[in-house]
């Protein structure tokens, strides 16, 4: 049986790895994740896990460790977030190229400059394109399940491909929540053995990694990992089914928030869902049907299931925690209009910026989002595809 | 080419190599415009060639004696050319072509055929 705990996203990550208990963990702290590998060097001083903890330079030399001792057939974990996420975008490509299932927790925060410590997706929708399976979470709890989960999808061996489980910095990294911690074996008895494909240091057969592929193998090889990437779809699933019966809190591909008859839908991702939950219920107890898709899986993006999961719209709002940097909205705005192009649905599709570099969204901005999704069903008419959230300014 | 390359659903999960020292079977050395020629008769076996050649293409026997240049890999840099303490040098550079009895034009659209 778990136990109700009171405490923070970094230390349900830091408690998830305690319990998983991986054969490395290579960190370098940085804002707002580093609480995570501060408290797994004390749990380790403590004698409670007995995990390599390798102290590196830099989140490259992190993630370069990581890799080298996933190839040697560790298991290993990592945490890290924005900047030094980005210092490991080189090396994301060799995890993932090597099919190594390194698994990581991202406290997600916006990118310099200016200079901000603060939770946004900057970091983690910079990196969405390296091949890594990409799981967003809303609170300090599912900071905790998607990371136990997240060994058990990146290590199938129809998988074999690095995941990382992110949260909101600072929202969720550093509030306190109450949420569920499982008993230690359970854990351990969920995850199972990690048994590596082709380990370095088995010296009775002889491997080698990360060779060159001239032009006449590359190409074969990336589509073999894309498989690999995409396979994570129905083993994410599955992963989610055995988690619920395991711990009783089941997780599917998204999260559907009273949306199935939902005229005005919100399609978010993180922390702000939550925020999005208590608003649907008032308006709902006003009589309106209002609804949220939830984003859990991010990479592979599951582009069917979402689109099916929207037809019952009749106007959508998509919310971005990241600037769109010069694309007509926001990664996840993209990626849904680009889903329901194939659907039967025309429902108009707006698209908002929110919550850059830490800035509040309160109900009250939530509330704007589903005004402004009835108007354009009254009136027919999209006025602004593409809006801010509290904002100082009117934006376009 | 005569081997048959693997498809897509075929290859190693994560280019992982099973059979270690296969470079050995990639050749490099078409990339060469200048050789090196040995000559045994002044080379001293000092090894120095051994030692500063880039693509381990000095080739050299069980008694550990310098016996000739593995063309398939040598780049042509010259290295070994270079070092080479003997007087007068034991080791040469001269055009590819020159060796292969053919202009550079020749050579080129030899290459490029491929
Ligand atoms: S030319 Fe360069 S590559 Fe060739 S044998 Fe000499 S040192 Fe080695
Ligand atoms: S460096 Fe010159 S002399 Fe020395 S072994 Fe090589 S060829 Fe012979």
């Amino acid at each position: 049986m778990g136990k109700k705990v009171a405490l923070t996203g970094n230390e349900a990550a830091a408690h998830a790895m305690r319990q998983i208990n991986p054969d490395v963990i290579a960190a370098f702290p940085i804002t707002p994740s580093t609480p995570i590998p501060q408290a797994v060097a004390q749990f380790i001083a403590d004698g409670e896990m007995d995990t390599e903890l390798v102290t590196v330079e830099s989140e490259h030399s992190a993630m370069s460790a990581c890799i080298g001792a996933a190839a040697a057939g560790a298991r290993v974990m990592t945490a890290t977030s924005a900047n030094g996420y980005a210092l490991m975008w080189e090396m994301l490509y060799i995890a993932s190229g090597m099919r190594l299932p390194i698994v990581m927790a991202v406290a997600a925060r916006a990118l310099s400059a200016p200079l901000n410590i603060h939770g946004d997706h900057s970091d983690i929708m910079g990196g969405r394109d390296t091949g890594w399976i990409q799981l967003i979470s809303e609170n300090s709890q599912e900071a905790y399940d998607n990371l136990i989960q997240a060994i058990k999808i990146a290590e199938n061996k129809d998988v074999m491909t690095p995941a990382l489980a992110a949260f909101d910095g600072f929202n969720i990294s550093h509030a306190i929540e109450i949420w569920e911690m499982e008993d230690d074996a359970a854990v351990k008895e969920f995850i199972g053995d990690y048994e590596p494909l082709f380990p370095l240091l088995n010296t009775d057969e002889p491997i080698t990694h990360g060779a060159w592929a001239p032009p006449d193998w590359y190409f074969e090889h990336k589509m073999s990992q894309l498989k690999g990437l995409l396979n994570a779809k129905d083993v994410v699933e599955k992963v989610g089914k055995e988690f619920g019966e395991a711990f009783g809190r089941e997780y599917g591909l998204y999260e559907a928030y009273k949306l199935d008859d939902a005229d005005f839908v919100i399609v978010a991702a993180g922390s702000v869902c939550g925020t999005t939950k208590d608003v649907v219920d008032s308006l709902r107890d006003n009589g309106i049907k209002a609804g949220l898709l939830k984003i859990r899986l991010f990479r592979p993006f599951p582009f069917k299931e979402i689109a099916d999961a929207l037809q019952s719209a009749k106007a959508i709002a998509i919310l971005d925690r990241v600037s769109p940097a010069g694309a007509q909205g926001g990664p996840l705005f993209s990626e849904i209009r680009s889903a329901l192009y194939d659907t039967p649905t025309r429902a108009p599709i707006i698209n908002y910026t929110y919550g850059l570099g830490g800035r509040d969204t309160q109900p009250k901005h939530i509330n704007s989002v589903y005004e402004t999704l009835k108007k354009i069903v009254e009136t027919g008419k999209v006025e602004k595809q593409f809006d801010c959230l509290n904002l100082r300014g009117a934006w376009g | 080419m005569a081997e048959k390359l693997l498809k897509w659903d075929e290859v190693l999960i994560g280019a992982a190599i099973k059979d270690p020292g296969n470079s050995k079977s990639y050749e490099t050395g078409s990339w060469r415009v200048e050789r090196p020629v040995w000559n045994p008769d002044t080379c001293i076996q000092c090894m120095f060639c051994w030692v500063y050649c880039p693509d381990s293409s000095i080739l050299v026997d069980e008694n550990g004696k310098m016996v000739g240049i593995d063309y398939d890999h040598c780049k042509g840099c010259g290295i070994c050319v270079e070092q080479c303490p003997s007087k007068p040098k034991s080791l040469q550079m001269i055009l590819e072509a020159q060796a292969k009895g053919k202009t550079e034009e020749e050579l080129r659209k030899e290459v490029f055929s491929k």
